[in-house]
């Protein structure tokens, strides 16, 4: 209760929830809101904004850039929040074993994590996708990949903090299995920085998600916001709201998600908070 | 990891041939782990992978198919496979491109002057501007730089970089028409050499500030929380009681120990940087890798895409050492930075 007591007084937090809250209502809405197909063909191609009945203009193809925006913010939340889950387990896996067992299988697991972060990673993306093909799994599988080495960093960090405090000891000593150590007294006691990691996650995910299928790479039944910019990007001379609407779309999803996510570390790490991110 | 080069001369220099020795090492073995994932993502890949190496939209016929599995040992066992594969990534055989009908070294090699100088600039452009402008906010500590830094870092954080891109086309080159949009040269215009290299010049601005962007608010706004930390401590103290000038103990003092961890932060930065190039060449028809990255993804052409993948990680692996050199003109202390 406290918590979110202090988060209610955390501006920039607050205002990151309120513009998100927006974005889900939104995105919940999208069927009612626009209920025909955002791939259909509805009108007159290129009509600016307030004309012919688009409140942000029409595509290159008569399509609603309004009803596009709103169906896309369904795709980029769903590809956002399941890529992260999927980067927190393999991170948090990882790094509960490196800095669980230490040694060997610590060098061995974090020279992988260094690895993975010398990677390129959207390249890396690109070329998962473009090998598995583009739909919204395999988008998904890729983002993941390249996004789980700073949490793994974090987890073994917090579990090599954890690991010789008393508590923990104490709890061995009592007989636990190793398994019950890691999941009842070192998880819950690392689990703060690694849900204000995971919230930045799935900013950094949107935008990943957003630049793949503006390369072409998203899934071609999904409108997407990086697929819009996309498409609009050779006609921006005469068409602006075709690839300027999108982007406001995503700048203020992950703008919104990174205050929140801010605003979460000050009010969960109150000892580091401001510390930077990575 | 780290060593002391308070040693003798002959200490130092087994150091640096161990640093050296280590770099190569570690470089080889990206390498090679690189070039076995792209093998097993090859394998991984629904269909023939005969069929995928030509490229999936069902140009290739049955001779040219034949031909791939012969040249890539299809019909031996797997890890045979891997073992010639290994082998040709070592000697610089990065495959052919049977879409282009040209080997993919060749290709590479045309476009990665394009790449380097983009990236380049891009990278000294975010370090150099970063620290400057962060000394400037940071020397002036008030709570309006602060705030206007955060507000800016912000945004541009949030923001896709191709986004950011074409709104500078939008606002620089389609409404106040100041600088060219797209391209790397101004076409069909015979000009002397000079000229030609301010139109480059000129065509670089946009690609090369969209890119630089996020990171120069990152390093500005590092570099400026380094600043006052730095300038609060009691060797500065010392240094001012000593009677040294304000800009003495500036450059001598704040500056250099300041620099150390936004150097450190754009090693760290360096593949998204690359990864970054790939999203803003697309956005200029900047003729580099990541243009060709995007032709190879519309066209499918996977022996491509894994020598840009390869060759891509290298430049970050040599951005890397770029700033560990850097560290090391700076802090004479580090001979070989710790990996931790």
């Amino acid at each position: 209760m406290d918590t979110i007591r202090a988060f209610s007084r955390h501006p920039s937090g607050m205002i990151g929830l309120a513009i998100l809250l927006v974005v889900l209502v939104l995105a919940v809405l999208a069927p009612v809101l626009y209920p025909e197909d955002p791939w259909e063909m509805v009108g007159r191609p290129f009509a600016p904004p307030l004309t012919d009945g688009f409140l942000l203009g029409s595509d290159t193809l008569g399509r609603d850039v309004a009803a596009g925006i709103i169906h896309g913010t369904r795709v980029s939340l769903t590809i956002g929040v399941t890529s992260t889950l999927a980067a927190v387990l393999i991170g948090v896996l990882i790094g509960a074993m490196a800095g669980y067992w230490g040694g060997r299988v610590d060098d061995f697991l974090m020279r992988v994590t260094e690895l993975f972060q010398t990677i390129p990673g959207f390249i890396l993306a690109i070329l998962l996708v473009a090998t598995l093909g583009p739909s919204l799994v395999n988008v998904i599988v890729a983002i993941s990949v390249v996004s789980w080495p700073p949490l793994a960093r974090l987890t073994r960090a917090e579990f090599l903090r954890l690991r010789g405090r008393e508590f923990v000891q104490a709890a061995a000593c009592q007989g636990e299995t190793p398994l019950q150590v890691v999941l009842r007294h070192i998880l819950p006691n690392a689990i703060s920085p690694i849900i204000v990691t995971g919230s930045l996650t799935i900013a950094s995910a949107i935008l990943i998600e957003s630049a793949l299928s503006f390369m072409g790479l998203g899934d071609p039944n999904a409108m997407s916001w990086g697929f819009m910019v996309g498409a609009a990007r050779t006609v921006i001379r005469q068409a602006w709201w075709m690839s300027v609407f999108p982007g406001i779309a995503i700048l203020l999803t992950v703008l919104a998600i990174n205050l929140l996510g801010e605003g979460l570390n000050d009010t969960l790490n109150p000892r580091n908070a401001r510390s930077g991110r990575h | 990891m780290t060593t002391s080069a308070s040693g003798a001369q002959g200490h130092r220099g087994i150091a640096v041939a161990l640093a050296i020795l280590g770099w190569a090492a570690k470089f080889i073995a990206v390498v090679l782990v690189i070039a076995t994932f792209a093998f097993v993502l090859v394998k991984a890949a629904p269909g023939d992978p005969a069929q995928v190496m030509a490229g999936q939209t069902g140009a290739a016929d049955e001779r040219m198919l034949a031909q791939i599995r012969q040249e890539y040992g299809l019909d031996k066992p797997v890890i045979v496979q891997l073992g010639t594969h290994l082998k040709r990534v070592l000697t610089l055989d990065l495959g052919f491109s049977y879409r282009q009908r040209q080997p993919v070294s060749t290709l590479i090699l045309e476009r990665l002057p394009a790449t380097l100088l983009l990236t380049g600039t891009a990278f000294l452009l975010a370090l150099f501007s970063g620290i400057l402008l962060g000394t400037l906010a940071g020397l002036r500590a008030g709570k309006w730089s602060d705030t206007l830094l955060t507000v800016i870092s912000l945004i541009l954080y949030a923001m896709p970089v191709f986004w950011l891109g074409l709104m500078m086309v939008l606002l620089f080159s389609v409404q106040l028409g100041w600088l060219p949009a797209f391209g790397y040269q101004t076409i069909g215009v015979t000009m002397g050499p000079f000229a030609r290299m301010l139109d480059v010049a000129s065509h670089l601005v946009l690609p090369a500030v969209s890119l630089a962007a996020i990171y120069l608010a990152i390093y500005t706004r590092l570099m400026r929380a380094s600043v006052i930390e730095v300038a609060h401590q009691d060797f500065i103290k010392t240094a001012r009681a000593k009677g040294l000038t304000q800009s003495r103990i500036i450059t001598g003092h704040i500056l250099r120990n300041a620099i150390l961890p936004v150097v450190t932060i754009a090693g760290m930065q360096a593949s998204a940087l690359v990864g970054g190039a790939v999203v803003v060449e697309t956005v200029f028809a900047w003729p580099g890798l990541g243009r060709l990255t995007y032709e190879a993804v519309m066209q499918r052409d996977y022996p491509v895409l894994l020598g840009i993948f390869l060759v891509m990680s290298v430049l970050v692996i040599v951005l890397n050492l770029v700033t560990d050199a850097i560290y090391r003109l700076i802090d004479p202390r580090v001979t070989t930075r710790a990996t931790n």
